[in-house]
């Protein structure tokens, strides 16, 4: 069961081949067997997951059923489910039950898919590298001395693992796309504003885009399927009317106009990876695709921008963790300040602090305009730099990440060098457009994934290229030996 | 660009988290380091260009201004670390 796509599955649950009770009992089985190693879920939700399993069988046996009835998914736990513990990765939200339901999370339940459990990610989604978590870090399943990347890392790890048949992810500077790659699992980051964020706990709002990972492009465009599209309860959701996600995955890519920036191949990339996207760029040529150089003269201004406005945002955002309503509380706070104060220094960890300081040194009086406002005007020459390399080309591609996943501890220290970690991945949030990343090969046993990007709403277009790619590649077809093991 | 020890303390207390000394220590040379980064942006003409704050330059929608969700003061007041009578209590603000 572990190679079948949900299109699959579902077709097997709708002939009674197998029951969303069975199916729901395999994944448990293999969580309970393997995640002891990969610590991918922080909550496994066991008695819900039959609950909703046994309602899929309900439905499926009056024939009242769609493409996700019975699928077990996880959620990444960054999205409020109602009743179901919502950490945020964090201390801060260790006994934090959410009274209400994520519209994500809602409109996939809505379509019948089971709640396998919360999975693991960097605190507050910050991070690229699985390790700023409260709960520990996650492991790679290719290799367990490698990150799984983040700070969607839970979910990707889970997926290639063979613990849920799919799962959500979050994307504020590359948090789907990155994992996605080190994993070796598709993932997509949406247009910003095409999924809801309601229910969503917030870092950086004008960035946040939740979105599907899972094996392959046609899995990702099943759940864009119910996950898309507008919701009130989201002031900042699109109006924009949802396109057919599956309708059309089978369309031809001949003359189809791919553009490759030559920032993304410059130096620091390494040169195994760059061959593997060569390779999988000659691949799209094969299937009649034409291929133009492009330039995003920008790309470099992102990691500054990025991290004047993510912090900033961020320390608006975090600053509702006070320990009135929710989350920690020190113990026998003197004063009102000193609760805040204490409340927040031992609820959050380092990476969530320094954010928070630096947002909120880049927002103080007499430096708002130095770094806020110039941050924000970079941002608009980066979405310009897309703008108008998407008016010559269909597509873009380029690396996810310029290496495959790094050992676990080796960028700990050198913050710096984990921020340049994510070069090609954080103008795509600035600027606002969709993105994914596709298994595309190999060097030294650890998967690459290539980026590709598309103007904005145009997530029918990039399921379609990648599915494409991926009806005459296998990349995506690998699993990772430990999980073959259960 | 440097910060010292004491520009920490200050952000700290603005961003309401308490350091240690040696926490201040730690962040003044982490801090230092981001904000050396992001110094980069400065070299850049930004005069005529309009900042972005959304990427779709959406403005925010209105809607009528009515009542939509029901009250669920308990459900709300269950994650509250301490409550009493329907209400969220804090330290003693004013003696």
């Amino acid at each position: 069961m572990l190679d079948q796509s949900i299109t699959a599955l579902a077709a097997q649950l709708r002939n009674k081949d197998i029951s969303s009770i069975e199916l729901t009992r395999y994944f448990l089985e293999r969580i309970a067997k393997l995640d002891p190693q990969l610590n991918s879920y922080i909550t496994v939700s066991e008695e819900l997951a039959l609950k909703q399993a046994a309602k899929a069988d309900q439905l499926i046996q009056q024939g009242n059923t769609n493409a996700l009835t019975g699928i077990p998914i996880a959620h990444k736990d960054l999205f409020c489910t109602q009743g179901t513990l919502t950490t945020c990765g964090s201390k801060m939200l260790h006994n934090f039950v959410p009274p209400y339901e994520s519209t994500v999370t809602s409109r996939l339940q809505q379509a019948g898919s089971v709640m396998l459990g919360k999975t693991n990610m960097d605190e507050f989604a910050m991070g690229s590298s699985n390790e700023n978590s409260h709960y520990g870090p996650v492991k790679n399943p290719w290799n367990l001395d490698k990150v799984p990347g983040g700070s969607s890392g839970g979910s990707a790890a889970a997926v290639a693992a063979g613990l849920a048949v799919a799962a959500t992810g979050t994307d504020t500077g590359g948090s789907i796309r990155q994992p996605a790659s080190f994993c070796g699992i598709t993932g997509l980051k949406p247009t910003y504003g095409r999924v809801s964020r309601f229910g969503m706990i917030a870092y950086a709002s004008s960035l946040d885009q939740g979105g599907p990972m899972a094996k392959s492009a046609e899995d990702c465009a099943q759940l864009m399927q119910a996950m898309a599209g507008f919701d009130d309860k989201d002031s900042t959701s699109s109006e924009t009317a949802n396109d057919n996600y599956l309708s059309n995955l089978n369309t031809p890519l001949t003359g189809l106009k791919i553009g490759l920036p030559k920032e993304y191949f410059g130096d620091g990339l390494d040169s195994d990876v760059a061959n593997v996207i060569m390779n999988a760029v000659k691949e799209f040529e094969a299937l009649g695709a034409e291929v133009k150089d492009i330039s995003l003269p920008n790309l470099n201004l992102s990691i500054p921008s990025y991290y004047v406005i993510a912090p900033s945002e961020a320390s608006s955002n975090l600053s509702r963790y006070d320990g009135v309503r929710f989350g920690h509380r020190c113990e026998e706070p003197k004063d009102l300040l000193d609760m805040y104060m204490r409340s927040r220094a031992e609820g959050f960890g380092q990476e969530v602090q320094k954010r928070i300081m630096v947002g909120t040194y880049a927002l103080s009086e007499g430096y708002y305009d130095a770094y806020y406002l110039k941050a924000q005007k970079i941002r608009r020459l980066i979405k310009q730099d897309f703008t108008n390399a998407l008016q010559e080309v269909d597509v873009i591609m380029g690396p996810v990440a310029p290496t495959t996943a790094f050992d676990l501890g080796s960028k700990t220290n050198d913050p710096v060098a984990m921020y340049l970690e994510d070069i090609y991945t954080l103008s795509v949030n600035l600027a606002g457009i969709p993105a994914m990343s596709v298994p595309a090969g190999f060097v030294q046993n650890m998967p690459v994934g290539l980026q590709i990007m598309g103007d904005y709403f145009a997530e029918a277009k990039l399921l379609n290229v990648a599915h494409q790619f991926q009806q005459n590649t296998d990349w995506h077809l690998q699993t990772p030996t430990m999980a073959k093991g259960a | 660009m440097s910060i010292d020890k004491q520009d920490v303390q200050k952000i700290a207390h603005l961003a309401r988290l308490a350091l240690t000394e040696a926490d201040a220590e730690q962040y003044q040379h982490s801090l230092s380091s981001v904000l050396s980064l992001v110094e980069q942006m400065q070299s850049v003409d930004t005069d005529g260009i309009e900042p972005l704050s959304n990427p779709l330059e959406m403005t925010q929608r209105l809607r009528e201004d009515l009542v939509t969700e029901d009250n669920r003061r308990d459900d709300f007041l269950a994650n509250a670390p301490q409550t009493e009578a329907g209400l969220f209590l804090v330290p003693k603000v004013i003696d």
